[in-house]
């Protein structure tokens, strides 16, 4: 149990910034400042109610501290927990932490990366590691190939559904206009791309944008006296299993088993409940793992699961359903874009690829190497 | 002090050996080398010789631009440790899941540290077959 309350907290705001491709010396802290305050504008919350701030990129050491002198604010509470990708939804956990305890009313989740403008390489050069550096894997996509053939070689996966998962994405990218990509992708166009780091090709793997997003939290009981429908954190569970992907103990099962479990502890509800799921499709195997992990499919079947379009429009569980990181938007951590979706889905903004009545929806967060994974699940106000 | 973990893992490479820990409280295998034991936070590790044989336990083929294609595997030593490293004297797709493999060093060039490799293992006597 995670000792953290139910529905205590909501979000009020959230945003992305300018998204794709950004313009010559943007700075990651300009695309994180840019989504503040268009999440604060929603909800007519000015920057001076603003007195906690929650931010992580590869970019800045010291995300929170350059982004408080960015806006001009001083934070009574500031968190900058960097485990990869699904950093922002840790800070949502430690944002309700920090609201249920006083400690901050306002709470500020921000993301920016300019990784498509300066590169990967300059946005996140890889830490050097003595017994894996030597080998020369391509990090991070060769970790999660491993996986990949591990989960092929154990349980029977296709490189075909693999590429279901990018298909599905690009379907529900074209319903969308944030949108990066905006042709339609087949099986055999993802099977024939460029090879990576087999089983990957380059159509496996999420894109590299430049963009950002933020979001804003406080009290339930705040939340109701502002200009969005609130959308309330009914449960998160964070799992901190390994560092890097020679010290996973199973490539087939992710720390999703627990992060999932102490969210569902806390929101009092399992995966038959969730209606639609963000979950973090850096590459093509991780959805397949965490529809497994998260309970929404029984280990070994994540493959079979997504195939025939189960996962895409139209199919019997909408995932991903802005496209994704492998279709709409990849900044370098994706973790905050993913729960920008599952709020936006209750909150009924999603347009055609809206779930109707969505109520109770999941983002899933992975960092590094399947090292960090983090789920919350959102629910709207029939569920509090 | 002490040469570091990571020096004496290489100086047992240098002298042609895959060496890797135990923790003597728990007797389990401990690798990557490290100043403590995991989980029970001893200082009583201990450095084995490794008999160098072991399972692929994952294998991926890296394109990286402009090069021959790379093999980069996890192999399940026999001890019950596991490490990154390449299978070589077999085409980089030919390495398979499950292929036995033999350590052998590749020695220190260019500045850089020298680094365990693997051969498929032909054929191997019952004794040293994994039960």
């Amino acid at each position: 149990m995670t000792g953290l309350r139910r529905g205590s907290v909501a979000v009020v705001g959230a945003a992305e910034s300018d998204l794709g491709a950004a313009p010559p010396h943007t700075t990651p802290i300009d695309l994180m400042a840019q989504a503040s305050c268009r999440a604060l504008d929603e909800c007519g919350l000015p920057l001076s109610a603003v007195d906690g701030i929650f931010a992580a990129t590869t970019q800045a050491r010291f995300a929170p501290m350059m982004l408080a002198e960015y806006l001009g604010v001083q934070p009574r509470y500031f968190d900058g927990t960097q485990v990869g990708g699904s950093s922002p939804i840790t800070h949502v956990a430690h944002a309700i932490a920090a609201i249920e305890h006083g400690l901050c009313d306002v709470a500020l989740i921000a993301y920016g990366s300019t990784q498509r403008l300066v590169s990967r390489a300059a946005a996140s050069p890889p830490d050097a590691n003595p017994y894996e550096t030597p080998f020369r894997p391509m990090l991070p996509t060769s970790a999660y190939a491993l996986a990949a053939a591990r989960h092929m070689h154990q349980f029977g996966t296709t490189r075909e559904q693999l590429a279901e998962v990018a298909v599905a994405a690009r379907q529900w990218a074209l319903m969308n206009p944030k949108a990066w990509e905006k042709e339609p992708l087949t099986i055999e166009q993802v099977l024939s791309s460029r090879m990576i780091s087999h089983p990957l090709t380059v159509r496996d793997i999420c894109l590299v944008t430049d963009g950002g997003g933020a979001i804003v939290l406080t009290s339930a009981e705040r939340a109701r006296s502002l200009a969005k429908p609130p959308v309330y954190v009914l449960g998160v569970g964070e799992a901190l299993p390994h560092g890097s992907i020679s010290n996973m103990a199973d490539l087939t099962v992710t720390a999703a088993v627990e992060s999932g479990r102490a969210a569902y502890a806390m929101a009092g509800l399992g995966p038959a409940e969730v209606q639609m799921a963000s979950l973090y499709d850096a590459f093509t195997i991780n959805p397949i793992l965490f529809l497994e992990d998260l309970g929404f499919c029984p280990k070994g079947e994540g493959g079979r699961f997504v195939a025939d379009g189960a996962i895409a429009p139209g199919g019997r569980f909408p995932v991903n359903t802005n496209g994704g990181g492998l279709s709409y938007c990849h900044p370098g951590m994706y973790g905050l874009l993913a729960m920008l979706e599952a709020i936006r889905q209750i909150r009924g903004e999603c347009g055609p690829r809206n779930v109707p009545g969505c109520e109770v929806t999941l983002a899933h967060g992975n960092g590094v190497a399947f090292s960090s994974q983090c789920t919350v699940v959102f629910g709207g106000e029939a569920t509090v | 002090m002490k040469p570091s973990p990571l020096a004496q893992y290489v100086e047992h490479l240098e002298a042609g050996d895959l060496a890797y820990q135990v923790c003597l409280d728990d007797d389990r295998p401990v690798f990557f080398p490290r100043l403590i034991a995991p989980k029970t936070g001893s200082t009583n590790l201990a450095w084995r010789v490794s008999k160098g044989l072991g399972t692929v336990y994952s294998t991926t083929v890296v394109h990286h631009r402009g090069e021959a294609p790379l093999n980069v595997v996890l192999v399940d030593m026999d001890e019950g440790f596991r490490l990154m490293s390449r299978v070589e004297e077999v085409p980089a797709d030919e390495v398979r899941i499950g292929m036995r493999v033999k350590a052998r060093v590749h020695p220190a060039e260019d500045g850089k540290l020298p680094y365990p490799v693997f051969t498929p293992v032909t054929a191997e006597t019952p004794a040293e077959n994994r039960s």
